[in-house]
C-alpha cells in the first residue's frame, strides 16, 4: 500500500511538472524567440495565410513547380500525414511508379522535347514519407524548368536562378541533401509576375 | 561517399558526448547527499521513498507504478473529449487502441496504431503520452542504477538503492535539463510548438489547406532522448513540423543512441571496471557500425520495382538516387538509413522515413536489430541490463571453453544468474516466435496483412519483434485489429516486465555474493577476446533464433526479385 501511495502522490506530481509546466515552458519560450516556426513556419501573402513553408500543398498548374507524390487522403493532408507503405517488391507500387512517371512526360515532353522515362528523378514519382514533403530535388526542379518558363514566358536563365537562390544546400556543407522549397519557389515566381 | 562522411561524422559526435554524459551520470547516481528539492519529493512520497530497498522491494514499487501510471493513462485517453485542450475537438480514444497506447507508452515502447493528430487532444499528448516519455525512460534508468549497484557492490546489506530516488535523479538530472536543451535546438529549426489549434490556409491555387499542429518541440525532445519514439504526426519525424531540417534530423537521430551510449561508460565507472565497459561499447558498437553498412548501401541500389521501371535512381546530378519511397527530400538515403539502424539498435522506434518500404536487406537490418534484443546498446536503461544478459552468457560459455569458474566483475556465476541470464535472453525472442505464428496463421492475424507475398509476412513479424521489444518503430502497412491489437498488448507488458525483473533478480543475487580476488584463473573480460566472445554469443542465440523466420521474410523477398 505504501508503494500505491508513492504512485499516486508521484503520477500528480510527474503530471503537472513534466505534462503541464515543461510544456507551458518550452511554448512561453518559443513564443518569444522563435514565433513564426513554433506557429508551423506559415506565410504571408498580402495578409493572407497562403501555407506553410513546411508543407506541400498539391500544386497542379502549369505554371507552378509541382511536388512529389503523396499518400494521403486525400493528397497533401497536411492534417493527416501518412507513409504509403507500399512494399518494395509489390506490384502496386510497379504500377503507381509507372502512372506517375507517365504523368510526368505528358506534362513535360510538350516543352522538353526528347525526355524519356530514365531522366526522371525517383523522388518525382515515388510517395514522400509524411505525404507533405515540402521539397523537391534539385533534379526535379530543373526538369520543370522549362515548362514553368514557357507557360510564364520568362526566360529559362530567370527561372533556374530562380531554383538555385531557393535550393537549400547542405549543412555545414556536407550535411543532409540538397533540396528546393516549392512553395517558396512558387512564391518567388507569382512576385516576378509574367501571365 | 558524401553520405559515408555524414555517417562518419554522426558516430565521432556520438562517441565525443557519449563520454562526459556517462561520467556525469554515474556520479548522479553514486551521489550521497539528497538536493533540497529532492528530500522535499521523496518525504512527501512517505515511506516508500525513504527505504534503501532489495531488488524485491524495488521491484514492487516498479510494478506498483507502472500500474497505477497504465490506469491513469487509460482514463485520460478515454476522456479527452472531455477535458480542455482539445481544439480539434477530437472525441475519447476507443478502448483497444486506448489499452494498446496505454501499454505502449508505459513500457517505454510507443508503438502506434493511431495517427497522433487525428486521434489525441493536445492534453493526451502533453499530459499524458509525454510524461510517459519521461517517466518510461526513467523507469529504465532507475531499474539499470539497481542492477548496477547490485552487481558492484562489495561486502555486506542487500539493498540496490530507491527506486523514487533513482526515478527522480534520472528525470531531473538528466532527462529534463537535455530535453530543454534539445527543444530549444528543434524550434529554431521551425518544430513546432503552440497551443492554438490546427492553421487553416488558402493555397495558391485557392484551395482549402488546414496544417496540423500542436505543443509538439517538447514532446519531441523527449521522445528521441528517452528511447520512447512516439510521434506528434502520424509519418513520426518523417513530418517537416516534427523534424524540419537536417539540422534538427542530426540532432534528433544522435539524441536516439547519446543516452545508451553514455550508459556505457557509466556502468564502467559505477562497477570500476572501465576496460570492460568499453570491451562493451565497442562489441555494440560493431552491430550499428554493421548494421548501417548493410541498410546504406541497400536503401541506395534501390528496390527492383524502382529499377526495372526505367526513371533515374543514380545518385549526384541533384538528387540523391535509390529507395525514396516514403522518405523524405531533406534527408536522403543516407541519413534514413542511418535513423533507421539506430534507432532499432536501442528500443527507440521513432522514424524519418517509412520502413515498410525498405528494400529487403534495408528492412531486415532493423528487424534484425530489434531481434537482438535491442542490445546495441539498448533503450535507456532496459537495453544495457539487457545485455548484461549476453555477457553473462558470454562469461558461462567462455568459462566452460577453457575449464574455468564463470565468474563477472569478481562475482562468481551460478547456476541461479544462468537461469535468469537465459530467461531474460530469450524469452522475448521466443514470444516473438510464437505470436508471429500464431498471427501467420490465423485468420484474424492474416487480416492485418498491408503487402502481398514474402513482405507480409516480414510485417508480421516486424510488428511483434518490435512490440515486444518495446521498439515502436513498424512496418506501418500492419494494420489495427482487434486481434492484432490485444496480442500486440500482451507483447508490450511481458517484454518489458519479463526482462526488467529477470535483470533485477540478477542484480540482487549478485548484490548479496562475496567478491572472490582476481586470480591467474579468472578468464579476463576487459580484452578484445571477450569483445568478439560476447559479439559472437549474441550473433549465435538471438541471431540464429530469427535466421529461419528471416528466410521467410526478407531473404525469399529478396531473392525473388
Amino acid at each position: 500500500m505504501r508503494a500505491l501511495g508513492a504512485s499516486v502522490v508521484a503520477i500528480v506530481l510527474t503530471t503537472a511538472v513534466l505534462g503541464l509546466g515543461y510544456p507551458a515552458l518550452m511554448t512561453a519560450f518559443a513564443t518569444v524567440a522563435f514565433p513564426s516556426q513554433a506557429g508551423g513556419s506559415l506565410i504571408e501573402r498580402n495578409g493572407v495565410v497562403v501555407g506553410s513553408a513546411l508543407s506541400a500543398q498539391g500544386f497542379s498548374s502549369p505554371r507552378y513547380f509541382h511536388e512529389r507524390p503523396s499518400a494521403t487522403t486525400p493528397a497533401y493532408n497536411a492534417a493527416a500525414t501518412t507513409f504509403s507503405n507500399l512494399g518494395p517488391t509489390n506490384p502496386a507500387l510497379a504500377k503507381l511508379v509507372g502512372r506517375n512517371a507517365r504523368a510526368v512526360l505528358r506534362l513535360e515532353r510538350p516543352f522538353n522535347p526528347g525526355l524519356t522515362i530514365h531522366d526522371i528523378p525517383v523522388d518525382a514519382v515515388v510517395p514522400s514519407g509524411s505525404g507533405i514533403d515540402p521539397d523537391i530535388s534539385p533534379a526535379y526542379a530543373q526538369l520543370q524548368a522549362r515548362r514553368v518558363a514557357s507557360v510564364r514566358h520568362l526566360a529559362l536563365a530567370t527561372v533556374k536562378r530562380l531554383i538555385s537562390e531557393h535550393t537549400s544546400g547542405r549543412a555545414l556543407g556536407f550535411f543532409g541533401e540538397p533540396g528546393v522549397d516549392v512553395l517558396e519557389l512558387n512564391l518567388a515566381l507569382d512576385r516576378l509576375g509574367g501571365v | 561517399m558524401q553520405g559515408w562522411w555524414q555517417i562518419a561524422f554522426y558516430a565521432a559526435v556520438l562517441v565525443a558526448l557519449s563520454y562526459p554524459l556517462g561520467i556525469w551520470m554515474a556520479r548522479v547516481y553514486t551521489r550521497e547527499g539528497d538536493d533540497v528539492v529532492e528530500r522535499r519529493f521523496l518525504r512527501i512520497l512517505g515511506k516508500d521513498a525513504s527505504t534503501d530497498q532489495d531488488w524485491k522491494g524495488y521491484a514492487k514499487s516498479v510494478l506498483v507504478f507502472t500500474v497505477a501510471f497504465t490506469a491513469f493513462l487509460y482514463a485520460l485517453l478515454r476522456l479527452q473529449g472531455h477535458l480542455f485542450l482539445n481544439p480539434a475537438h477530437l472525441p475519447g480514444v476507443p478502448w483497444q487502441v486506448a489499452l494498446n497506447t496505454t501499454a505502449s507508452f508505459v513500457t517505454n515502447t510507443n508503438w502506434q496504431y493511431y495517427g497522433g493528430e487525428t486521434t489525441m487532444s493536445y492534453l493526451s499528448q502533453m499530459a499524458g503520452l509525454a510524461v510517459q516519455n519521461f517517466v518510461s525512460a526513467g523507469v529504465g534508468m532507475a531499474v539499470l542504477a539497481a542492477v548496477i549497484r547490485g552487481i558492484a557492490r562489495r561486502g555486506s546489506g542487500q539493498g540496490l538503492g530507491n527506486f523514487w530516488r533513482d526515478l527522480y535523479r534520472s528525470i531531473v538530472y538528466i532527462l529534463l535539463p537535455l530535453s530543454i536543451v534539445l527543444s530549444v535546438i528543434l524550434l529554431s529549426q521551425g518544430v513546432v510548438q503552440t497551443f492554438h489549434g490546427p492553421a487553416s490556409a488558402t493555397t495558391l491555387q485557392h484551395a482549402h489547406q488546414t496544417i496540423a499542429r500542436g505543443p509538439f518541440a517538447s514532446q519531441i525532445a523527449i521522445k528521441q532522448l528517452g528511447t520512447n519514439g512516439g510521434g506528434a504526426y502520424n509519418s513520426n519525424s518523417a513530418v517537416p513540423f516534427e523534424n524540419p531540417t537536417s539540422v534538427s534530423n542530426f540532432f534528433e537521430v544522435l539524441a536516439i543512441l547519446l543516452i545508451p551510449f553514455a550508459q556505457v561508460v557509466m556502468f564502467g565507472r559505477m562497477v570500476a571496471a572501465r576496460r570492460h565497459a568499453w570491451v562493451l561499447y565497442a562489441a555494440v558498437f560493431a552491430i550499428f557500425a554493421i548494421g548501417v553498412a548493410v541498410a546504406y548501401p541497400a536503401e541506395q541500389h534501390g528496390s527492383s520495382v524502382l529499377r526495372n521501371s526505367g526513371v533515374n535512381i543514380t545518385t549526384g546530378h541533384g538528387q540523391s538516387g535509390g529507395n525514396m519511397t516514403d522518405k523524405e527530400v531533406r534527408f536522403g538515403i543516407a541519413n534514413t538509413a542511418l535513423w533507421a539502424t539506430a534507432t532499432t539498435d536501442v528500443s527507440n522506434g521513432s522514424v524519418n522515413g517509412g520502413h515498410d518500404a525498405f528494400t529487403p536487406a534495408g528492412g531486415a537490418v532493423p528487424l534484425v536489430n530489434m531481434f537482438l534484443g535491442e542490445v546495441q546498446p539498448g533503450g535507456v536503461g532496459s537495453g544495457l541490463y539487457g545485455l548484461f544478459f549476453y555477457v553473462l552468457i558470454a562469461v558461462f560459455v567462455a568459462g566452460l571453453m577453457v575449464g574455468r569458474t564463470p565468474e563477472w566483475l569478481g562475482k562468481k556465476i551460478e547456476a541461479r544468474e544462468m537461469k535468469l541470464a537465459a530467461i531474460g535472453a530469450l524469452f522475448v525472442p521466443t514470444m516473438v516466435l510464437v505470436m508471429t505464428a500464431a498471427a501467420i496463421v490465423t485468420k484474424s492475424g492474416l487480416a492485418s496483412i498491408f503487402n502481398p507475398g514474402a513482405h507480409g509476412f516480414t510485417e508480421t513479424l516486424y510488428a511483434y519483434t518490435s512490440q515486444s521489444n518495446n521498439n515502436g518503430s513498424a512496418f506501418a502497412g500492419y494494420g489495427a485489429t482487434d486481434f492484432s491489437t490485444t496480442l500486440g498488448t500482451v507483447a508490450l507488458y511481458f517484454g518489458r516486465l519479463v526482462p526488467l525483473l529477470a535483470g533485477l533478480a540478477i542484480g540482487g543475487s549478485l548484490a548479496v555474493k562475496k567478491t572472490v580476488p582476481f586470480s591467474a584463473g579468472t578468464f579476463r573480460t576487459d580484452g578484445a577476446t571477450f569483445g568478439v566472445m560476447l559479439f559472437g554469443v549474441i550473433g549465435l542465440t538471438a541471431g540464429l533464433m530469427i535466421l529461419p523466420a528471416l528466410t521467410l521474410g526478407p531473404i525469399v523477398e529478396g531473392l525473388m526479385h
